[in-house]
């Protein structure tokens, strides 16, 4: 595939101890791929397929059992400081810690790497403004709706300048209009800044909005399915993309 | 009728129907048993007001802080430390149950035993009887630290001290204030039973004097210094936690 990944994956497996104890859980099974820089790639599955676990992994937050990941060339778990402030990351809900502002919330990040104060002030209302939060810099999450949270949350992973944005399933907790609008300025700011992106998501039409490539993931995680898009695919190979993703999806759902 | 005066009227109500009982009492019963409430409140301010007996109050005071400091900040440690270990916890949680369980008067003849001094006697009872309650509060706040928050703050690869001071801190801060309010009263009642057995000043030791003097105006106006204490520090932690938890989203409908 590509010659230098940000992102590699070789026969990668994960399990877990089953709550009762009988036996393991097999979450990611020897799954490999690569992403280049530059990419949008989005990863498609059901509910419980693995996606999560895998976004653990690339973020550093869980160990692989077995086989290797390397992201820009290191050990996101091992070499974890190796990492600090170039994965941002936005997750399922909007996580805003509760008892800071908007600001603030923007802002960790910027702290977490010692940036000058008066400058990480700067960039998180910069930051905030491209948002469309300007204004909101003193409210508390509670004061804000679902949709300007998870603003807040992707404006804390911009902030501190990423190389690699790790999203997991952002947007699925908001409404269509809100969320079809927060993917497109997702996409912008992505694009804008020349970022590489993971983008989980269980939506068919989302994955195919927002990825220049789509991974369909079958459960345990690992690849079933793999397309490249682009602005030049046209509405039949993007509807003939569609039906391939579904069946392949229903296929999975009957062996399950 | 504004809210705040209706507040202040409905918390003094239960204490004036409590006066007013006790004033008919001391009409128709000895003032030995039961003194007019004229005269428990002169020898309150008489109290507050004349140095060498305010210096009583003062140092029972020093105590009581001195004493939830110090089980504040073993708490504090023993907490993270078992927070981090399943082995510590399996060896220092019985001990602080078994500590729970021992009666403040026990703790108090062992220090009596053990020690000379008066101020380390009451001191470590103070400690003993408030430690358990401080470690498993903060252990329970640290536990209930949210594991979504926990992750988001780690995906930012923060170092320990970071970590600390940006989640682990204003999460248990609720935790700590509780445990604070809800020690504060008990380190009060410990610290009369250790000055009335084992010390030669404070409130505790002035309530032995008016019992050895049949003294129930004085008992009652040196009881009344330890309940406004409590009083002035719970208001004072509860102004710290209404500016501390400010964040928190208030429902106009009360339960």
């Amino acid at each position: 595939m590509t010659a230098d990944p940000v992102i590699r994956f070789t026969d990668v497996t994960k399990t877990f101890r089953r709550p009762d104890g009988r036996g393991d859980f097999v979450a990611v099974d020897k799954l490999s791929f690569e992403i280049a820089k530059g990419e949008i790639v989005a990863v498609l599955g059901k509910t419980g397929c693995g996606k999560s676990t895998m976004f653990n992994i690339v973020a550093g937050l869980t160990e692989p059992s077995e086989g290797e990941a390397r992201v820009v060339g290191h050990d996101p778990f091992r070499e974890f400081d190796f990492f600090r402030g170039k994965i941002g990351i936005v997750f399922q809900n909007d996580r805003l810690m509760p008892w800071r502002t908007a600001l603030d919330n923007v802002l960790l990040g910027l702290q977490v790497l010692d940036t000058d104060p008066k400058q990480a002030v700067e960039t998180a209302r910069g930051w905030l403004a491209r948002l469309g939060l300007s204004g909101h810099e003193n409210d508390y999450p509670h004061a804000l709706s679902g949709g300007m949270r998870q603003r807040v949350s992707i404006a804390r992973a911009f902030a501190v300048n990423p190389e690699i944005l790790l999203c997991d399933e952002p947007f699925s907790a908001l409404d269509e209009m809100t969320a079809r609008d927060l993917r497109a300025e997702f996409v912008r700011l992505v694009r804008q800044n020349n970022k590489t992106a993971v983008f989980i998501t269980h939506q068919i039409n989302e994955a195919m909005e927002i990825g220049d490539r789509v991974l369909v993931f079958h459960r345990p995680a690992r690849i079933a399915y793999e397309t490249r898009l682009s602005a030049a695919t046209g509405e039949a190979e993007r509807r003939k993309v569609q039906e391939d993703i579904m069946r392949v999806l229903s296929v999975e759902q009957a062996t399950a | 009728m504004n809210s705040s005066i209706a507040r202040v009227l409905q918390a003094t109500a239960g204490m004036i129907l409590l006066a007013v009982i006790w004033q008919i009492l001391s009409m128709t019963l000895p003032p030995f048993l039961f003194p007019p409430v004229p005269e428990i409140i002169s020898r309150t301010i008489e109290i507050l007001i004349t140095g060498s007996l305010l210096v009583d109050v003062l140092l029972t005071a020093a105590r009581i802080f001195g004493g939830l400091f110090g089980a504040f900040i073993i708490g504090a440690i023993l907490a993270l430390l078992i927070a981090r270990s399943k082995t510590l916890e399996n060896f220092i949680s019985p001990v602080l149950t078994f500590f729970q369980g021992i009666p403040a008067l026990s703790w108090v003849v062992f220090a009596i035993i053990w020690f000379h001094g008066t101020e380390f006697r009451v001191l470590f009872i103070m400690i003993m009887t408030t430690l358990p309650a401080f470690t498993f509060q903060i252990l329970d706040a640290i536990r209930s630290m949210s594991k979504d928050l926990f992750e988001m703050t780690m995906s930012f690869r923060p170092s320990r001290w970071t970590l600390f001071r940006f989640l682990i801190v204003p999460t248990i801060v609720p935790g700590i204030l509780t445990a604070w309010k809800v020690n504060l009263g008990n380190a009060a009642r410990v610290v009369v039973v250790a000055e009335l057995v084992g010390a030669t000043g404070g409130v505790g030791y002035q309530l032995l004097r008016q019992q050895q003097l049949f003294d129930m105006a004085g008992a009652m106006a040196w009881t009344l210094q330890l309940v406004l204490f409590v009083l002035v520090v719970q208001q004072t932690i509860n102004a710290i936690e209404a500016w501390a938890l400010r964040y928190r989203p208030v429902s106009e409908r009360s339960i």
